[in-house]
């Protein structure tokens, strides 16, 4: 068993992304694989999974108790990294990158690598188009909004329908768990759900494959460990969308 | 290496598909879960601990692995009575629901959820890290016998699961013994504790918790074989086990059947994995070396 300790990070940077996400930058290089996350430890608060943004970054949305805590911190203050953690996305060919809300962080360096060629981006307005600028930068963007008040009126998994799912090789996946299952629906009518690469998140307490706070149905997948990413044909029987577990195990629906 | 003829064993009122149990907690949340373990090889599994009332656990950081061993701090979360439903998933397959409480009341009555859905209740009187419950009443031979006789009166078979953090375990599986066990399980996890010089704390949210995993192997086989000494009905031994020759040195040290938890992390079909090396149809009977080295 290989020693894991949580590794000290200070933070050097903070950014404003959106009104309620913002990114922690540190004075640590994680090598990773796009979609994995790191356990990001405020030191007498909790600890919590988090997609890494780029090797030295993670971009967060303020959710909860932990989150909170987070955007309490600021430059020069240390939290412990364990990680990273979890299989990310496997791209080769041509690939679309669909992702909603916070759930751009982990495609982001995806995009940034080069991977993707058309990145389908949604929020609810335009303020909370998560890394825009730079995806234009990186490959075709197309966004959407809630509000309309940038790109198409409405969700972004309107927006593909204007593209066929089927000229890409990979479709890879990141948002709110509706617009996911919305875009496996699309996938799987267009017979290719398994090219789909969904990345889940579910509530975790290890990160290592071994608690079973974060195992989907019906399989028993760990989201932790299997995932975070699964292709779409895993998926289509399982809860995604449906209901997820909390701290305790007990079901709640989405 | 002794290799074992293969085939069902029945190990204190459980009939099991081989001697390879999930231990408690260990991807033990929902019926999927166990059924993915029991599908991979396990002859039965162990649930996580169910409780009276809904518990989150304590907050992070739960679980970091360490030199040899993994060091974890869960804080018992569960969902209480809500678990009934996830056993569906498994229904009539070898399922030992592990039950924990504050008092010996608190025990029959989580046990009570279960009559349909368990071939058999584990008594968890030995995490070490959580306040009430677990080790606070397991270092109390008195208070392990009547929280055994809690549970053995539903006339199930009885599992109590052991701490190592006592001067005198063999004490401790009298008392379970006195109070209806069919078996006694050992051990849950030492108490231990590990420190962030990054960050100059307690790594765990708790501060201290329970070492498992490999590290802790030598201690566990101690246990058993002591218990064996001490005790005539059946031993499981939990505690490290991460290969097929560590399964047979735990029957040596007198264990009927073993648990395995942590070696999950490195390998999700442990139980497949282990199954492999450890029976052969030209195997010796199991029981021969079940405490042969008390000879
Ligand atoms: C993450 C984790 C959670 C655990 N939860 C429980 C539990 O709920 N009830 C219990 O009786 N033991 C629990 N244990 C202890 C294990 O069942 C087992 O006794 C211990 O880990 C030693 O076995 P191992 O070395 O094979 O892991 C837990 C252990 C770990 C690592
Ligand atoms: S978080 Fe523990 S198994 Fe995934």
């Amino acid at each position: 068993m290989r020693e894991q300790m949580p590794m000290g990070a200070r933070i050097t940077r903070i950014t404003e992304e959106s009104p309620s996400i913002r990114t922690f930058t540190f004075d640590l290089a994680i090598p990773f694989t796009p979609g994995q996350f790191v356990m990001v430890w405020v030191p007498g608060v909790d600890e919590v999974p988090m997609a890494l943004s780029a090797e030295n970054a993670i971009t967060v949305q303020r959710v909860g108790e932990a989150t909170a805590a987070l955007f309490n911190l600021a430059v020069g203050d240390q939290i412990g990294i364990r990680g990273p953690f979890g299989n990310g996305f496997a791209v080769t060919g041509r690939t679309l990158a669909v992702g909603g809300g916070v759930g751009v962080a982990p495609l982001y360096p995806l995009a940034a690598a080069g991977s993707v060629e058309i990145f389908l981006l949604g929020a609810r307005t335009a303020a909370d188009l998560l890394f825009a600028d730079r995806l234009g930068e990186a490959c075709t963007l197309v966004t959407a909004t809630d509000d309309g008040s940038a790109g198409h009126h409405g969700f972004v998994t309107h927006l593909l329908e204007r593209v066929d799912p089927v000229d890409f090789d990979h479709i890879c996946v990141c948002g709110p768990e509706g617009m996911m299952r919305a875009v496996l629906s699309i996938l799987d009518r267009e017979g290719c759900a398994e090219r789909g690469q969904f990345a889940l998140h579910r509530y975790m307490k290890c990160g290592i494959g071994i608690c079973g706070s974060c195992c989907i149905d019906p399989d028993g997948l760990r989201v932790c460990r299997d995932g975070p990413v699964f292709t779409g044909d895993r998926l289509l029987a399982s809860e995604l969308g449906r209901y997820t577990r909390d701290a305790s195990g007990r079901r709640k629906p989405l | 290496m002794v290799t074992l003829k293969p085939g069902p064993v029945t190990v204190g009122g459980v009939d099991l598909g081989n001697h390879l149990l999930l231990a408690a907690g260990v991807l033990g949340t929902t019926g999927a879960s166990l059924a993915r373990i029991l599908d991979t090889g396990a002859g039965g599994v162990v649930t996580k601990s169910i409780g009276p009332v809904p518990k989150e656990g304590h907050a992070g950081p739960c679980v970091v692995t360490v030199d040899g061993g993994v060091l974890n701090a869960m804080g018992l979360p569960n969902p209480s009575s809500e678990f009934v439903q996830e056993l569906d998933r498994v229904r009539g397959r070898p399922v030992v629901v592990s039950i924990f409480g504050g008092t010996p009341e608190e025990f029959s009555t989580v046990a009570g959820w279960f009559t349909q859905a368990a071939a058999g209740f584990e008594l968890n009187v030995s995490c070490p890290h959580a306040e009430g419950y677990g080790a606070a009443l397991g270092s109390d031979p008195a208070m392990i016998e009547a929280c055994t006789r809690a549970v053995s009166r539903l006339d199930l078979p009885t599992w109590v699961k052991l701490t190592p953090n006592v001067t005198d375990i063999a004490a401790c599986g009298r008392a379970a013994e006195r109070g209806g066990a069919t078996a006694i399980v050992a051990i849950n996890t030492v108490r231990a504790m590990r420190i962030s010089t990054a960050l100059r704390r307690p790594v765990l949210g708790n501060r201290f918790g329970g070492l498992s995993g490999p590290a802790i192997f030598p201690i566990a086989v101690r246990c058993v074989y002591d218990l064996y000494e001490a005790c005539s009905v059946p031993i499981v031994g939990c505690g490290g086990v991460a290969s097929a020759d560590n399964v047979v040195e735990m029957m040596m040290a007198g264990a009927s059947a073993v648990e395995i938890g942590s070696a999950v992390q490195g390998d999700v079909g442990i139980f497949g994995t282990i199954a492999a090396d450890l029976y052969s149809p030209d195997g010796i009977e199991p029981q021969e070396i079940v405490g042969c080295a008390h000879a």
